[in-house]
């Protein structure tokens, strides 16, 4: 009976996805303007933020280079598009940010989790002052002005990687890795004990993880027509996607995207008018989030679900 | 010889006020396990306070603001670690888990005190004159001379606190091993939460000084909390004495690199910061 209900629930699942996907496909064809482009924000944001926690929630790593991935994927396509075409632009921003992670790992992944965080913490600082630095040494200039793409190309662009994305995190929490970083996580020492290559696990995953950080900054970049490495590189887009994981919660990957789309939606709504305030907001919502939430809001959302059915099992 | 005698003096002055902040830092991540990103948000705070105070009618004298601005921080980071972070570890089942959700929770008190300092203040860039005329042979002006006076007599004063008087003893005996120092009658708590405070009072006064010498504006904060982490690193995570060493490092590092070419402090400063991890990732002083 308990596995019937179950694979029924899955199934209802499994036809929502369906669904919402067919939905974004039909979207900039249903309408135009303004909805395609609010969709391919959104869909940023559930890129870094899934990205963020494929590493992030197992590991308990805290990253804090998320904007220094995505501005470098951001710069790329900025200097590459045009000359060369868009997808190859994507793919090259991909492999920047795997490479740069790889390095950045294996300079601290070996040491204590706080190391990898300070140092995570500035590179977007340290990589927007590099690139200055070149620039000024090379193009003495300051800005770039990029080859533009359409809304429907990065928008579709924007939705390939996220299913990409998601499918990657998927495969991989279900993976003997995924098991291995779980595993980290929990008792760092324990996981090395049971033959687990510890730093090697981690670098790759963090380094995973970080292609599509870049991937989408690239995409982003296309939609702007001049940027310099003040645009590129933000801290907010380190920031962001953490507060989202938090509000959505960490538990699975549906509840990223949900913290990221209504942050995103919500964003979209105060930020031209009142940026202060939705800054402000977003502060508060995340300090009670971790008090009173642990879960994130899909936490909440299955407790208060287990409530009403009047069950008396622990949320999952 | 000039040159260098400028350097070295605007050096240590830069190096007194990040280990100010860095000792703040390094209470706050040592002693009470907070990686508080929202550091520098305190250190413009104190900044507006003795701006608002000294172009204020009352025009307030800013050495007596920055007794102010550290006082109003210090009592901020009380109330924070009582309620907040008290909180988090009463319902935390692991110290790793504490440091991982009392960080980003000090990412939720940067968005807060960034914003409301925006909404009241804007983002515009603000400064005051104050004492800004050369001594004498020098061409320091003489608000950087007293500002580094200042730092000196605080860290003096903070380092007889730390190793003279019974609270110094208690917080370094918790640096060393907490659970030890409550068996020994420590109120762990207390110190927790007057190590925390001190960390933002420290941060009050350094943007107190900062204020006089610099303008300000509300982003300024970020800048400074990147440089305090390094120097924490620098110095060794957790120890005191290796903050205010890491402290000066960087800031006399910075001098001398600023005076060259300006754009290259922050790649200057990874440099150290990746060497070090490379050769000794526990830090100058660490155990």
């Amino acid at each position: 009976m308990k596995i019937n209900n179950l694979s029924t629930t899955r199934w209802v699942g499994l036809g929502l996805l369906l669904v919402v996907l067919v939905v974004l496909v039909l979207l900039p064809t249903i309408t135009e303007g303004y909805l395609p482009v609010l969709v391919t924000d959104i869909l940023k944001f559930v890129i870094l933020t899934v990205a963020w926690v494929l590493f992030a929630a197992p590991t308990g790593y805290m990253s804090l280079a998320t904007g220094a991935f995505y501005g470098l994927g951001f710069y790329i396509a900025a200097v590459f598009n045009g000359p060369v075409p868009f997808p190859i632009v994507i793919i090259i921003a991909g492999i920047a940010g795997f490479v740069v992670a790889l390095l950045v790992g294996a300079l601290t992944l070996r040491l204590r989790a706080a190391y990898f965080c300070i140092f995570t913490f500035a590179l977007v600082l340290l990589i927007s002052n590099v690139v200055l630095e070149v620039e000024r040494l090379v193009t003495q200039t300051r800005g770039r002005f990029v080859e533009t793409e359409t809304v429907e190309a990065a928008y579709y662009a924007m939705l390939i990687i996220a299913v990409l994305t998601l499918v990657v995190a998927w495969l991989i929490r279900r993976s003997r890795h995924g098991l291995a970083l779980q595993s980290i996580g929990e008792h760092e020492e324990a996981a090395a004990h049971s033959g687990i290559n510890v730093t090697r696990t981690k670098v790759l995953v963090f380094a995973v993880s970080s292609i599509f950080m870049g991937m989408a900054g690239a995409i982003i970049a296309t939609r702007r027509a001049y940027i310099d490495p003040g645009i590129a590189f933000s801290m907010n887009n380190t920031f962001l996607p953490v507060l989202m994981a938090m509000f959505g919660g960490m538990g699975n990957l549906l509840g990223p995207v949900i913290g990221a789309a209504i942050f995103t939606y919500i964003g979209e709504l105060l930020l031209t008018r009142f940026p202060d305030l939705y800054m402000l907001i977003f502060g508060v919502v995340l300090i009670l989030a971790i008090l009173f939430m642990p879960n994130g809001i899909l936490g909440l959302g299955q407790q208060i679900w287990a409530k009403l059915r009047g069950g008396r099992r622990a949320p999952a | 010889m000039t040159v260098l005698r400028d350097i070295i003096i605007t050096g240590l002055l830069l190096g007194g006020i990040y280990a100010l902040v860095s000792v703040g830092l390094s209470l706050q991540y040592g002693v009470a396990r907070v990686l508080n990103i929202s550091h520098g948000e305190f250190i413009m705070v104190g900044a507006f306070i003795t701006y608002v105070l000294f172009t204020s009618s009352a025009n307030i004298h800013p050495l007596i603001s920055l007794v102010i601005a550290g006082l109003f921080t210090f009592i901020i980071g009380w109330a924070l670690h009582s309620t907040l972070f008290r909180r988090l570890m009463d319902t935390s089942p692991s110290m790793e888990i504490f440091e991982g959700k009392s960080m980003l929770a000090s990412f939720g008190l940067y968005y807060v005190v960034q914003n409301i300092a925006r909404i009241i203040w804007g983002s515009e860039n603000r400064g005051f004159v104050f004492l800004n005329r050369t001594v004498t042979g020098a061409q320091i002006p003489l608000n950087r001379l007293v500002a580094l006076a200042v730092v000196i007599v605080i860290a003096v004063a903070f380092y007889l606190f730390l190793s003279r008087t019974r609270m110094g003893k208690a917080i370094r005996a918790s640096t060393q091993d907490r659970t030890t120092a409550g068996l020994m009658g420590v109120n762990i708590h207390h110190v927790l939460a007057i190590c925390f405070a001190l960390g933002l009072g420290l941060a009050g006064i350094a943007g107190s000084l900062i204020s006089t010498i610099l303008a300000i504006q509300t982003s300024m904060g970020l800048s400074y909390v990147v440089i305090a982490m390094i120097v924490v690193v620098l110095g060794g995570l957790g120890s005191i004495t290796g903050a205010m060493i890491g402290g000066l490092i960087l800031g006399l590092v910075s001098a001398l690199v600023t005076y060259f070419q300006p754009s290259m402090t922050m790649i200057a400063y990874y440099v150290i910061f990746i060497i070090l991890l490379l050769v000794r990732p526990k830090g100058i002083m660490g155990r």
